[in-house]
C-alpha cells in the first residue's frame, strides 16, 4: 500500500450513527449526509452495531451515494458472520454507485446473539482477527480479479469480455485457521471497483502482529480514554504499525448549543472513546493538535442534529482558515482522500486468465 | 369490489389493467452490447436513467437478478454477453433516494444466504424505500456456485423448495416480529435441517408491513410454492393462451393452498420491439436479432451442448455432424440448461434444422429468441393485444427487459404507456406511495402464533 507523504492538513469524517429511520422515510440520512458534506467533512461512516430500527449501514451509505458528490462513504461491515463472497459484491457495488466514495470498516463482531442468528458457533479470541484477515483477502483478490480493462466490446471478434483478463481467486483459509475452512473460487460477479481497491478500516486493536496484518488494510481507527491521551495514542499506533497506514483518532464530541453547556448535555462516556465536552472553540484548538498527528479525525457527535449545525457553523470553518483541514477533493475518491494511489491488479503482472 | 374482497374470492375477477415491470437483467444474450446505443452494464447512471424512465411511465417494479458465479464456457468464463452484476440490494438502496413509488425488486437467493441476514438487509430496503422493497425468490442447488460460498454446495436437488419455503417462513416470521403498537421484537427460533436461526428482529415493519414475495421458478414444486407463499409470479408464460392457462392453474393451486384466487399476481416476463409501424417494427426485429446473436454467439451457444469446441464450423452452415462429447448438459451456463440429454438433443436438433433449412445461427436465434415473449408490432397493435390481456386477465403485468440499457424502455414509455391509458388497462397515477398499494396487494394478516415465542422445526 503506498501512500503520497502526508500533507500537515488532516481530513474529517463524522459518524452518521443515528440518522436514518425516524418511523417515516429516510429523508432524514440525505439530509444529514448532505449537510455533512456542505460543512466539509470529507467522510461519512455508518454504524452497523445491532440496534434496534437501525437499518443496514451499508444500505444507508448505498441510498447517501447519489444524493452526494464529494464525501466518503464507509459503512461498517462485518466478517465473522457474512459471507466474504456477498461482502466484497456489495462493497464494489457500493463504490459504483458512490462513483469511487466507498469505503470498509471492517468490523469482527464477537457476540454469541450475532453467531446464533446465524446457527454457527461463537467465534473468540485469536479466530476473531483470522476470520477477519480472511475475508478481507477474499474481497482484495475478487476486487482485483477482473483487470480494469476486462470488458473490451469488441464486436469484431463478437467478445464483450477478455477472458485472459479475468482471474480465479482460489482462496482458501490457512492451515492454522481456527474457524470452519472455506474456500472462494472467483472471479468476482462485478468488474472491478472503480477505486480498484476500496480503502479498508479497521480498529487499531484489530491490527497487528498476530492479527490482521498491516498490509491489508489502509486506516486505522485509534482510541484512547481521554482527549489528552489521544495524540500519544496516535504516535504509538502509527510506531507500531508503520507509516504506510493512514491513523484516523476516535473522538466523541458534546458541544455547548443554544444556550446549554454541553457538561449537562453530556451523559459521561461509556464506549470508551475519548470524549470532548466543551465550547465549539475549545473543540477547535484540540482537533488542530490532534490533526497535526493524525491523519484524520473522526467525530461522533452526540447528537446529529445539534453537533452537526454548531460544528458546521463554528469549528470547520476555522480550521479551514487555520489550514489544518484538507481542501475537499471535487470529484475524487476515497484513496485519494487517504493519499493512496490507484493499484494495479494483482493478477494484471501474472497475465495468466481463469481457466488457463 | 374492493381489493380486499378480490383477493380472498373463491372466484378469479379480471382487474382489467395490466402493469410494468422492468428487469435489468444484467447477465444475458437479450441485452445488446454491439450498438452505438450500448451504455455502461455498471455504472450507475444506467441504472438511474432506466429507473427513472420506468417511473416516469409508472412502471411499478424495477427488478435485479443476482450473481452468484460467472457463467463459464468450455471451462473458462463466458465472453461473449453482457455480464457483471452489481449486488440487487446495493443497487436499489442506491435508487431509493433518486426514486419515489417504484418498487425495488431484489433477487435473492435461498441457498446461499443466511435467512436472519437476508431478511434483516430487505426489511432494511424495505424501511429505507419506504415500502417499496421486493424479494424474487430463487432457489438453486449446484455445488459450483457454492465454490463461492462458506458452505460449498450442500443441498440436493429435491430439497431445494423444502429448503426455500422454511427459508421465507423465517424471514416472514422475523418481519412479523417487532408490531410497532405492542413494544419491541419477539424473538425468532428457527431449527431446520440446514440452518439454526435464533435471532431478535431488530427492525419494525414498513409502510407497506413487509417486502412483497415474488416467485420465479416454473415447476410442479415452484408454483405450488408460490401458490403458498407468494404475492407475485414472476412466470414464463406470456403467450396468450398459454397466458390463461397459467392463470387457470395458478387460481387452482392458490385455492388449494387455502388462499383466495386472485391472491397471486401473474407478471410473465417480455420483451418489446417496437415501431410506429408494424413494418418498422418488423425490420427492428431483424436489426435487434442479429445484433443480440451474432455468429460467435450462435456457435458458442451451440458447445453448451456439444461440451466442445465448434468453431471450425461455419456460423451460416448447417449444425455440426459430430456427436456431442459430453452425456449432459453443463450446469455453467445456468439451471435452466443443466440435465438435458446431449446426444438425444444434437439429434432432435439437427433434424429440425435441417426440416426447417436453418443454419447455425437461424436455428439458435430461434431458440434463444424467447419467441414467444417477444411483443414486436405498432404501438397501437401492441397495445390491442396486451389490452385484450387485460379485459381476459390472463396477467396482471409484464415484466420487460429491455435490449437496449439504458435507453431500452424509452419508446414503451413514449408511445405505447399513452397507447395503453387511452384504453383504459393502465394506471395513469401510482395508486400510493408503497409496492403493495400500487400493485393492489392486501396487507398480509399477522399470523396468531407470532403472539408467543416459539421454537419451530422443519
Amino acid at each position: 500500500m503506498s501512500r503520497a507523504a502526508s500533507s500537515k492538513a488532516g481530513f474529517l469524517a463524522i459518524e452518521l450513527d443515528g440518522a436514518g429511520w425516524d418511523g417515516g422515510d429516510f429523508a432524514s440520512l440525505a439530509e444529514a449526509v448532505l449537510a455533512a458534506e456542505s460543512a466539509g467533512f470529507h467522510a461519512a461512516t455508518f454504524s452497523d452495531a445491532p440496534v434496534p430500527g437501525r437499518v443496514n449501514a451499508l444500505q444507508r451509505a448505498a441510498f447517501a451515494g447519489p444524493v452526494t458528490r464529494s464525501i466518503a462513504l464507509a459503512p461498517e461491515v462485518d466478517t465473522v458472520y457474512t459471507e466474504p463472497f456477498h461482502v466484497s459484491t456489495q462493497l464494489a457495488s457500493l463504490d459504483y454507485v458512490s462513483c469511487g466514495r466507498a469505503g470498509w470498516i471492517v468490523t469482527a463482531v464477537e457476540s454469541p446473539e450475532a453467531a446464533a442468528a446465524v446457527g454457527r458457533s461463537a467465534v473468540s479470541g485469536t479466530a476473531v482477527a483470522q476470520e477477519a484477515a480472511a475475508s478481507i483477502e477474499v474481497s482484495r483478490r475478487l476486487w482485483d480479479s477482473w483487470e480494469d480493462d476486462a470488458v473490451i466490446r469488441d464486436v469484431a471478434t463478437g467478445r464483450y469480455l477478455d477472458v485472459d483478463k479475468l482471474h480465479y481467486a482460489d482462496f482458501e483459509t490457512p492451515a492454522e485457521f481456527a474457524g470452519p475452512a472455506y474456500s472462494v473460487k472467483g472471479p468476482s460477479i462485478i468488474p472491478r471497483p472503480l477505486q480498484g481497491q476500496l480503502p479498508v478500516i479497521a480498529a487499531a486493536s484489530l491490527v497487528g502482529s498476530g492479527q490482521v496484518p498491516a498490509d491489508a488494510v489502509d486506516a486505522v481507527l485509534v482510541t484512547a480514554p481521554t482527549p489528552e491521551l489521544l495524540a500519544a495514542e496516535v504516535r504509538d499506533v502509527r510506531a507500531r504499525i508503520g507509516p504506510a497506514v493512514a491513523v484516523i483518532a476516535e473522538l466523541d464530541v458534546v458541544l455547548d448549543s443554544r444556550g446549554q453547556a454541553a457538561a449537562e448535555r453530556s451523559a459521561g462516556s461509556e464506549d470508551g472513546r475519548a470524549r470532548y465536552a466543551g465550547s465549539p472553540a475549545g473543540l477547535t484548538d484540540l482537533l488542530t493538535d490532534l490533526l497535526a498527528e493524525a491523519d484524520g479525525v473522526r467525530l461522533h457527535p452526540a447528537s446529529l442534529a445539534v453537533e452537526l449545525d454548531e460544528l458546521s457553523r463554528l469549528v470547520l470553518p476555522e480550521l479551514r482558515r487555520r489550514g489544518a483541514l484538507r481542501p475537499p477533493v471535487q470529484d475524487g475518491t476515497f484513496r485519494d482522500l487517504l493519499g493512496l494511489t490507484r493499484p494495479a491488479s494483482r493478477y494484471a503482472a501474472a497475465a495468466v486468465g481463469a481457466g488457463k | 369490489m374492493t381489493q380486499h374482497n378480490r383477493a380472498k374470492s373463491e372466484v378469479f375477477t379480471p382487474s382489467g389493467k395490466i402493469q410494468f415491470g422492468i428487469f435489468f437483467q444484467g447477465v444475458n444474450s437479450g441485452t445488446i452490447w454491439k450498438a452505438a446505443e450500448s451504455g455502461s452494464q455498471t455504472d450507475f447512471e444506467s441504472f438511474r436513467r432506466i429507473a427513472q424512465t420506468a417511473e416516469r411511465g409508472l412502471f411499478a417494479a424495477f427488478f435485479l437478478g443476482e450473481g452468484l458465479r460467472l457463467r463459464e464456457h468450455l471451462g473458462r468464463p463466458h465472453a461473449l454477453d453482457v455480464v457483471g452484476r452489481p449486488d440487487a440490494q446495493t443497487m436499489l438502496a442506491a435508487l431509493a433516494s433518486v426514486t419515489k413509488n417504484i418498487g425495488l425488486v431484489a433477487t435473492q437467493n435461498t441457498t446461499y444466504n443466511d435467512p436472519a441476514d437476508l431478511a434483516h438487509r430487505l426489511a432494511s430496503l424495505d424501511l429505507i424505500s419506504g415500502g417499496r422493497a421486493a424479494w424474487n425468490i430463487v432457489t438453486t442447488d449446484n455445488a459450483w456456485t457454492g465454490a463461492n460460498f462458506r458452505r460449498g454446495g450442500y443441498l440436493d436437488h429435491a430439497e431445494r423448495y423444502k429448503h426455500a419455503e422454511a427459508f421465507v417462513e423465517t424471514a416472514k416470521r422475523i418481519w412479523d416480529s417487532w408490531d410497532t403498537t405492542q413494544g419491541p421484537a419477539r424473538r425468532v427460533l428457527h431449527e431446520g435441517q440446514h440452518y439454526t436461526v435464533d435471532v431478535t428482529p431488530r427492525l419494525p415493519r414498513s409502510a407497506q408491513y413487509r417486502p412483497v414475495l415474488f416467485q420465479a421458478g416454473d415447476s410442479q414444486e415452484g408454483r405450488n410454492f408460490a401458490a403458498r407463499q407468494a404475492d407475485v409470479i414472476f412466470s414464463a408464460h406470456p403467450k396468450f393462451d398459454d397466458a390463461v392457462q397459467f392463470r387457470k392453474d395458478l387460481v387452482e393451486r392458490s385455492l388449494a393452498a387455502g388462499r383466495g384466487a386472485n391472491a397471486v399476481q401473474i407478471m410473465p416476463a417480455s420483451e418489446f420491439i417496437l415501431a410506429p409501424t408494424d413494418a418498422e417494427a418488423r425490420e427492428k426485429k431483424e436489426w435487434v436479432r442479429s445484433l443480440q446473436i451474432g455468429p460467435q454467439q450462435a456457435v458458442a451457444y451451440l458447445e453448451q451442448f456439444w461440451g466442445r469446441e465448434l468453431s471450425e464450423y461455419d456460423p451460416d452452415g448447417p449444425l455440426p455432424e459430430i456427436d456431442p462429447v459430453v452425456e449432459e448438459t453443463s450446469e455453467t451456463r445456468g439451471s435452466g440448461f443443466h440435465g438435458a440429454k446431449a446426444r438425444q438433443l444434437a439429434d432432435q436438433w439437427r433434424a429440425e434444422a435441417k426440416d426447417k433449412g436453418l443454419s447455425i445461427r437461424q436455428f439458435v436465434s430461434s431458440k434463444t429468441a424467447r419467441i414467444d415473449a417477444t411483443f414486436t408490432g405498432s404501438y397501437t397493435a401492441v397495445a390491442d393485444r396486451l389490452a385484450e390481456y387485460a379485459r381476459v386477465g390472463a396477467v396482471d403485468g409484464f415484466n420487460i427487459s429491455p435490449w437496449l440499457i439504458p435507453t431500452g424502455l424509452d419508446d414503451i414509455v413514449n408511445h405505447l404507456v399513452p397507447e395503453l391509458q387511452q384504453r383504459g388497462v393502465y394506471p395513469t397515477e401510482y395508486a400510493g406511495s408503497t409496492l403493495r398499494e400500487n400493485l393492489g396487494l392486501d396487507t398480509p394478516v399477522r399470523s396468531a402464533d407470532e403472539t408467543a415465542e416459539a421454537v419451530r422445526a422443519s
